[in-house]
């Protein structure tokens, strides 16, 4: 299917706001799922419009402003912190964030 | 402030201090001050954060005469920065609760910039949450009160900093813009304010969310005091790659009262018959004082304007999701205990992140997720690229400056906008300018029932000079006019 008649058929259900809930790390109810998709549904019906654009050998990335951006050296100058990363990280040991266990081999491949 | 200081111009403020008939001591006391009062008494939920201490020892080295110098054009002058600007030893909340209470061990450029020039910082105002959102309202911490009216929106994201200025507590803030945070407040709270072009101030600091679009921009009550702030800030910074290595003009010699020569731009699709009247006949009058100061007034098209909302709700979004991936409970900020590491990402992100952002961050992750990347990503971003395309063609045939309406309407009630989409188009006018790229500002053009309203100038890429001469010779031409 084109692209474009893609995104203009598209309905979000409930199951696609779960997965993607999933993908971004967020926790969501059975409501606030329904919620979200009645949202998400409503947002992307007026996107649907770019699907009628005719954007054939237009490039997606010229919207920029020209010229003036350089890269700088692979040397960048270092940001000195005012306090060490102790003074502000949930946890850490011998200089390490300290994270929770993976509690199953299904979140590795989650 | 006192009653004299409220409406004293950053350039004044500067003056005086400089000429020794005030203190920066004595100035950043009354700012505080008035700070405390607007939140205290008026109950305006303006400053998430003071920063009475550091103000206080900053300004007394500004007291040594060695520091009372022509290289400080800002001397003693304060200014509040948005909560999403990084200041050591200060929180950077970006209003949400994922990082309340996180205070940021380095500084900012522009901070540092601003500092450089003289001018105290007195405090970390409020936003919607990560800078998402149109009124404040989505705030962790409460909505931010328009001064001017206070049952309504002080407009946003920098609805914070824009009411600072209003009320009269600081002369010059700082916001930032990723589709018309600063403007459109602006506009709401009858003052100017600034986004300029993409690359021209450096961003180090500044937390981000949407990284193709996001600029610092500058509140002020003139044009003059604008230019002056954004001069300031402006230019290549070393630790932001993304900062254009473009010389900055003394904008200060931009000034102008006569626009002889000038070709002024009036877009249609920015006039739309369901467009408020009263706003429209305000604009009108602004072109008539330009023609009448030498300008010619020329009509002109942006045919894909009508798709700047639904390319920028995609690009926005999109580039958030990944941006914000970075509040996960590891690092910094806040962690709540989940099953295992996934449910400790999982509960720290649903607990800290609010209704807007959660949404945004689910519609960016959904625009990007296989099989919508071709649809929605790559097809807005391609529409991007056809919108700068009318901005250059425009400006390519001998338009110097566009002028617009910067909002559709005037300042909302509380709660009126309840729907996320009719929310999303009170950014309207404003995030064609953020998708190409080029500079653009608001300015007080007259008010609609007593609430102020904005117009808007837009420019080509670093052409702030002559955004801004346009700016102070309309600025002169409406006068009192401009606030009534």
């Amino acid at each position: 299917m084109d692209p474009g008649a893609k995104a203009a058929a598209a309905a979000v259900t409930v199951d696609d706001v779960r997965h993607v809930a999933m993908l971004a790390r967020l926790g969501v109810s059975d409501e606030r799922a329904r919620a979200l998709t009645r949202d998400l549904n409503a947002i992307l019906e007026h996107m649907a419009v770019l699907a009628r654009v005719d954007t054939t050998g237009i490039d997606e990335t010229a919207a920029k402003a020209d010229g003036g951006m350089r890269l700088r050296d692979e040397s960048a100058p270092c940001v000195q912190l005012a306090s060490k990363p102790e003074a502000f990280a949930p946890e850490m040991r011998h200089g390490f964030f300290i994270v929770p266990r993976l509690s199953s081999h299904e979140d590795v491949s989650a | 402030m006192s009653a004299e200081d409220r409406t004293a111009t950053a350039a004044a403020i500067a003056e005086s201090v400089r000429n020794g008939k005030r203190l920066a001591q004595d100035v950043t006391t009354a700012a505080l001050a008035r700070a405390r009062h607007v939140d205290e008494k008026e109950k305006l939920n303006v400053f998430l954060q003071r920063a009475d201490k550091q103000a206080a020892e900053f300004a007394g080295r500004l007291g040594a005469p060695l520091e009372r110098s022509a290289h400080h054009p800002l001397l003693g002058v304060p200014f509040a920065a948005k909560d999403n600007i990084a200041v050591t030893g200060l929180q950077v909340s970006c209003g949400s609760r994922i990082l309340d209470g996180y205070v940021s061990p380095y500084t900012a450029t522009v901070i540092d910039r601003l500092r450089d020039a003289g001018a105290v910082l007195i405090g970390k105002t409020n936003l919607d949450e990560f800078a998402m959102g149109s009124s404040t309202e989505f705030s962790a911490f409460g909505p931010t009160r328009n001064p001017i009216a206070p049952d309504r929106v002080p407009g946003g994201s920098s609805g914070g900093s824009a009411a600072a200025v209003a009320a009269g507590v600081v002369p010059i803030a700082l916001g930032s813009e990723t589709g018309g945070s600063v403007r459109q407040p602006a506009a709401f709270c009858g003052i100017v304010g600034v986004k300029p072009t993409y690359g021209r101030v450096s961003r180090h600091g500044l937390v981000a969310f949407g990284s193709s679009l996001d600029q610092i921009g500058v509140f002020a009550t003139t044009v003059t005091d604008a230019a002056m702030t954004l001069r300031a800030i402006a230019g290549r910074d070393d630790l932001d790659a993304t900062s254009a290595d473009v010389p900055v003009p003394d904008y200060m010699m931009a000034e102008a009262s006569s626009l002889e020569g000038i070709v002024v731009g009036r877009p249609a699709e920015y006039f739309p018959a369901e467009l408020d009247a009263r706003i429209a006949a305000l604009c009108d009058r602004a072109f008539d004082r330009m023609r009448s100061l030498g300008a010619e007034v020329r009509d002109v098209t942006l045919p894909h304007t009508a798709m700047a909302i639904p390319v920028y709700y995609v690009v926005a979004p999109a580039e958030a999701s990944s941006n914000l991936a970075r509040f996960d409970g590891v690092r910094y900020g806040l962690r709540v205990a989940g099953d295992g590491l996934r449910g400790m990402y999982e509960a720290t992100r649903s607990r800290g992140f609010g209704p807007e952002v959660t949404r945004r961050i689910l519609l960016g992750t959904y625009v990007l997720s296989a099989g919508y990347y071709d649809a929605y990503y790559r097809k807005a971003m391609q529409v991007r690229t056809l919108i700068a395309g009318d901005f250059r063609r425009v400006f390519d045939s001998g338009v110097h400056v566009l002028f617009t309406p910067t909002t559709p309407t005037p300042a909302f009630p509380f709660g009126s906008r309840s729907d996320p989409y009719e929310m999303y188009l009170s950014d309207i006018f404003t995030c064609t300018a953020n998708l190409a790229g080029i500079p653009a500002m608001s300015q007080p053009i007259g008010r609609v029932d007593g609430l102020p309203a904005g117009g808007q100038l837009m420019a080509a890429h670093f052409d702030e000079a002559r955004m801004f001469s346009v700016a102070s010779a309309l600025e002169r031409g409406l006068g009192a006019e401009a606030h009534a």
